[in-house]
């Protein structure tokens, strides 16, 4: 089946080959994945799905990969959780929760799209991979790497803690941290992938590497029993998440296996101290104002992102919104994640949590409608953030005494 | 000669001032604007610059100094 018509570009349109190439040669507008639907039509059904297996590669007629499947073979298809009490704390009826924490094998829904990338840039014939991160992505490049024994080079900012980078390291990349600011390192790393042949997971291979992100939005779906919810609240850092869940359901919908045709309302969660989407949302407008970023949550830090705009009018399209949280509140949504569900993640979860919440509370999201919150990032890489919030509540001597006394203060204090 | 493809965001205070016809004029550099969106308040531009390498740097260099933000045209090369 041939199921690519090649590349187009988002903003002129012009048709590409399937190529390691990412750009528009006349607007250098982005270039997308282009699918022939018609042939997709009646080939790709909810069984023949259900008979692949159970990771994201069950969607692989909708992603980008001709040949089998090089690396990541246990990637995604993670839990959606009905999140009960999570929905009690806040009031709501229906309450679900995609739990990409638990990711194999980095523990974030970079899998998804590394796994495509990798894979493709195996197909194409390169030896090497790499990408420019300070965190996930950095850490699911160097695995897959690994894994499809290709050489991997990872590109950091000098000043990047050594904490952060144990979790790449451990895959023995070839790890190259520059001096500099946050543009230099940017600058150089979008020079280097232009001159030399690599897979630069997130520059040349752009375009398939963020399909990899559709799998996400294709699980929900099919999670469901092939319905849409009502909103969908999404992390955006580089904005390229939110467009891809929305490109799946689009994609279901012309297949024809959706159950009903209900809309869901796309929402952005970002932190206010890097926000730049979800102020264009707030003040509708498609004009992207960069910040420099200054927040906690470092794993949506990116201050002008991407897909910014084509996220904004993902949000609008689909009459969702946006909400921003205070560093405070992606604490407290991290808490009340991990209180209520048993669930640790990183502060972009947070960030969903808190942005679900207050959109939950200003009514923007009614409490009798389904909603999925995204969690794409596991807390224990990350624990620093909380660091300072937890403690522990009782300190005793070793004795049974010391603990009888502290049992009878605990109890007395507790309502 | 050495090209260079970068996205230019211009804040409001710069909007009204020729920056473009500037480092053109003063640095010798070709440019092809590719896509832009210039509003009243807000602007960016996608174009190729063609000069010496060293030209190119400085041009670059006086483009930040100016308060314009600087970014190779995919943006974020850096990610999380």
């Amino acid at each position: 089946m041939e199921k690519l018509n090649g590349l187009r570009c988002r903003e002129c349109g012009r048709h590409y080959p399937a190529a390691p190439v990412h750009v528009c040669e006349f607007c250098f507008g982005p270039l997308e994945v282009d699918y022939r639907y018609d042939a997709l039509r009646g080939v790709v059904t909810r069984e023949s799905i259900a008979a692949g297996p159970p990771s994201m590669w069950r969607y692989k007629d909708l992603l980008p990969i001709d040949g089998d499947i090089a690396v990541g073979h246990h990637v995604g298809f993670t839990p959606l959780i009905r999140a009960r009490n999570l929905a009690d704390e806040l009031g709501c009826r229906e309450v679900w929760v995609k739990n990409d924490s638990v990711c194999h094998p980095s523990w974030s829904f970079k899998d998804r799209v590394v796994a495509v990338a990798v894979t493709k840039a195996l197909e194409f014939g390169f030896d090497t991979v790499a990408c420019a991160s300070t965190g996930n992505l950095a850490n699911s490049v160097a695995a897959h790497a690994a894994e499809g024994r290709l050489k991997s080079y990872i590109f950091i900012p000098a000043d990047l803690e050594q904490g952060k980078v144990i979790a790449t390291l451990v895959y023995s990349p070839t790890l190259v941290a520059v001096h500099g600011t946050y543009d230099e390192v940017n600058r150089l790393c979008s020079e280097i992938a232009d001159k030399y042949r690599w897979a630069f997971v997130n520059v040349n291979f752009r375009p398939y590497y963020s399909e990899g992100s559709k799998s996400y939005g294709f699980e929900i779906i099919e999670q469901l029993g092939w319905r849409t919810p009502a909103h969908i609240i999404v992390p955006c850092a580089g904005g390229s998440l939110i467009t891809k869940i929305w490109k799946a359901i689009k994609e279901l919908t012309l297949l024809g296996l959706i159950e009903g045709q209900r809309g869901t309302k796309m929402h952005a969660a970002q932190a206010l101290g890097c926000g730049p989407i979800v102020t264009m949302i707030k003040n509708d407008t498609d004009v992207l104002v960069p910040v420099r970023p200054n927040t906690i949550a470092k794993s949506l830090a990116i201050g002008n992102p991407a897909d910014g705009y084509y996220a904004y009018k993902v949000t609008k399209e689909s009459g969702g919104s946006g909400e921003h949280a205070t560093d405070e509140e992606i604490v407290e949504g991290m808490l009340l994640l991990a209180r209520t569900e048993g669930i640790f993640t990183e502060t972009a979860g947070g960030v969903t949590v808190a942005a679900a919440k207050k959109l939950i509370e200003r009514g923007v999201i009614p409490r009798d409608e389904s909603i999925v919150i995204c969690i794409t990032g596991n807390g224990l890489k990350t624990p620093d953030a909380l660091q300072d919030r937890l403690d522990a509540h009782v300190k005793i001597n070793p004795s049974l005494s010391a603990f009888d006394r502290a049992l009878a203060d605990l109890k007395s204090q507790t309502p | 000669m050495a090209r260079m493809r970068v996205r230019l965001t211009f804040p409001s205070a710069l909007i009204q001032e020729p920056i473009v016809y500037r480092l053109v004029k003063d640095f010798d550099i070709v440019i092809n604007i590719r896509r832009a969106d210039v509003k009243a308040d807000h602007g960016w531009m996608v174009l190729e610059l063609e000069g010496d390498e060293g030209v190119l740097e400085r041009g670059v260099r006086w483009l930040k100094d100016r308060g314009v933000q600087v970014d190779p045209i995919e943006r974020d090369v850096i990610v999380p």
